[in-house]
């Protein structure tokens, strides 16, 4: 029973209606702030640590950073991603648990919590325990080698910073796929092991392109160590000309599009969702599972979408970097943004078939890539610019 | 060769439209309308009572509502509720004070101090409505009187709070202790039971009229 004033401030408040996604982003800038604080501490604190401990006191810092994010990351994503996907369809998403239902996550964690924890009878005990632990260790310990930021003293905010630090993100992350597989094959369930063998075959074959996507930065960069290739993206016109996105022009830029594409693919995104395909599939690996495990799950997706797109605005969008100088807010920044887009792109594109998937994937993805490779690599080789 | 570029062109383009489409859904309004919070219609700010019958069909059954100054606290309909959902506390009136009458005539010696209806519980029977000696309790056709929460729907009749500590006429207490005493005898002899149950019936024809 919609009257006459209604219909006019719905059409006054209309460009408004979006408020509240500019809010959760900002929302989650201040999960973001966390490692602002932890940077601000170390910077305070050096001058008193002994040298020795200095190493210890950065690794402690940037533990803490990132289970505070890690932490904290799904419970906002989850509500962001339910107020995008209301927004999209015309909707206003949850709005009852606290203001424009921000509690809403903690709501249905402490009930996940809660739940009984149901392991079926037939289901091979072990592999379908494990599969949640794996999926949640892979995801959490390939935040390890991101790092968020130089102090003043040159020492790298991270929890480890690996000089191989690309190569440890590529190895960590096929991990991934070998936790889905687990849980495919340990639920004994049709469904479950259709989702993992696609998860599987998906996850592998994507793994191919991401591997000579990195090698693309690395090739023009010169070093397998992030900071490094952060630095690397340091200066140009407005402290954003340098960033690897905009250098040799048009390569760069697909180079980025594709990685993007490999992520969506990589933490099982739609367009790329074959393996937990809701219509076709009950819920595809994770049919089985319940309560804690089923958010372990569901924190291991989040986690490795954050994973996925801080990587990617490391390598491609200059990381910390930025016009107004270098600031871990930064990098957060443009983490989340990217997220946002994944969020943007599931709401907008219908399901990929598993034929086509491997067609994008062998036919259009990894011959671009190689392609980029190859003429990236060409032109490094003979020392020429672009 | 040329229609492989094609398709990529026209992917990715296509996948731009219809990110642009997406993209402008989340700036036009919503069509979720917030129940109770923005939706209820006004009807239910006005009374009950002067909702029109024939917005709805006949004998439908919808929100009860008690005209409290026409209640003689009989406590008829408490006792026809099958699920309980109606509780009634009456307070004996001086007999100094003046009388008043229900709207049919009936005099009203008691105070109905509180009258709670909890509409959660109640199962629209009607069965209330049928005893009432002064058609005060009845359904009336507001069926949209949803809330946020459960105790939203209790529904306070009474118009005089409760009083805490009530002054005890000596009238209340003589008339407590002769009931208690032939309560007493009732127990031992089977006579006077019988009488109780001669007057209950010889009253409940009077209540009716």
């Amino acid at each position: 029973m919609i009257t006459r004033f209604r219909q006019v401030e719905m059409r006054l408040m209309g460009p408004l209606t979006a408020i509240p996604i500019v809010l959760a982003v900002a929302v989650l800038g201040t999960i973001a702030a966390l490692p602002v604080l932890a940077m601000v501490i170390s910077e305070l604190t050096q001058d008193f640590i002994p040298p020795g401990l200095q190493h210890l006191v950065t690794v402690a810092v940037g533990c803490a950073g990132f289970i505070g994010i890690l932490a904290l990351n799904p419970i906002y994503a989850i509500w962001l991603e339910r107020k995008v996907a209301a927004h999209v369809q015309d909707r206003l998403g949850p709005m009852r648990v606290g203001w424009h239902g921000l509690l809403q996550s903690f709501a249905d964690g402490i009930k996940l919590l809660f739940k009984e924890d149901l392991v079926p009878k037939n289901a091979d005990p072990v592999l379908f325990r494990a599969a949640p632990m794996l999926a949640i260790v892979s995801a959490f310990a390939a935040f390890a080698i991101v790092p968020w930021g130089v102090r003043s003293d040159g020492a790298v905010l991270a929890v480890a910073d690996l000089n191989i630090g690309v190569l440890y993100f590529v190895a960590i992350t096929s991990l991934g796929a070998l936790s889905v597989l687990m849980a495919g094959w340990g639920s004994n369930n049709k469904y479950a092991l259709y989702g993992g063998m696609r998860a599987a075959a998906q996850m592998v074959s994507y793994e191919i392109p991401t591997a000579i996507l990195v090698l693309l930065v690395v090739a023009q960069v010169g070093t397998l160590s992030i900071p490094e290739i952060v630095a690397a993206q340091e200066g140009g016109f407005l402290g954003i000309g340098d960033w690897l996105i905009f250098q040799m022009f048009p390569l760069n830029l697909i180079g980025f599009v594709l990685f993007f594409i490999c992520g969506l693919a990589e933490t099982n995104r739609t367009p790329f969702d074959i393996p937990e395909a809701e219509s076709e599939l009950v819920a595809g690996f994770h049919t089985e599972y319940s309560g804690m495990r089923f958010a372990f799950f569901f924190l291991a997706e989040y986690g490795n979408m954050l994973l996925v797109s801080m990587l990617a605005a490391l390598m491609f969008l200059g990381g910390w970097v930025g016009p107004f100088g270098s600031n871990p807010l930064l990098l957060f920044v443009k983490g989340f943004g990217l997220v946002v887009v994944q969020m943007w792109l599931r709401w907008t594109l219908p399901r990929l078939r598993v034929d086509q998937l491997m067609a994008v994937c062998w036919k259009y993805v990894i011959p671009i890539s190689f392609f980029l490779l190859l003429v990236v690599a060409g032109v490094r080789g003979v020392g020429a610019g672009w | 060769m040329k229609q492989y570029f094609q398709d990529i062109y026209e992917s990715v383009s296509t996948v731009l439209i219809g990110m642009g489409v997406t993209f402008r859904h989340v700036f036009t309004p919503s069509v979720t309308q917030q129940y109770t919070a923005d939706e209820l219609p006004e009807e239910r700010w006005r009374s009950p009572l002067d909702i029109p019958k024939e917005s709805l069909q006949d004998r439908s059954r919808m929100k009860l509502h008690v005209k409290i100054e026409d209640c003689i606290g009989c406590k008829q309909c408490e006792r026809a509720c099958p699920v309980d959902c109606i509780h009634i506390e009456n307070e004996r009136r001086l007999k100094t004070a003046p009388p008043i009458f229900a709207a049919n005539g009936q005099a009203i010696k008691q105070t109905v101090v509180q009258f709670d209806i909890d509409m959660s519980l109640c199962c629209y029977c009607q069965l209330c409505v049928y005893p009432c000696p002064t058609d005060c309790i009845l359904m009336t056709p507001d069926f949209e009187f949803g809330g946020d929460r459960k105790g939203d729907l209790l529904y306070r009749y009474a118009k005089e709070p409760r009083d805490p500590n009530p002054p005890k006429p000596p009238v209340r207490r003589k008339f407590a202790r002769k009931k208690f005493v032939r309560k007493k005898g009732a127990l031992s002899k089977a006579r006077p039971r019988r009488k109780v149950v001669r007057r209950r019936r010889a009253a409940a024809p009077a209540e009716a009229n």
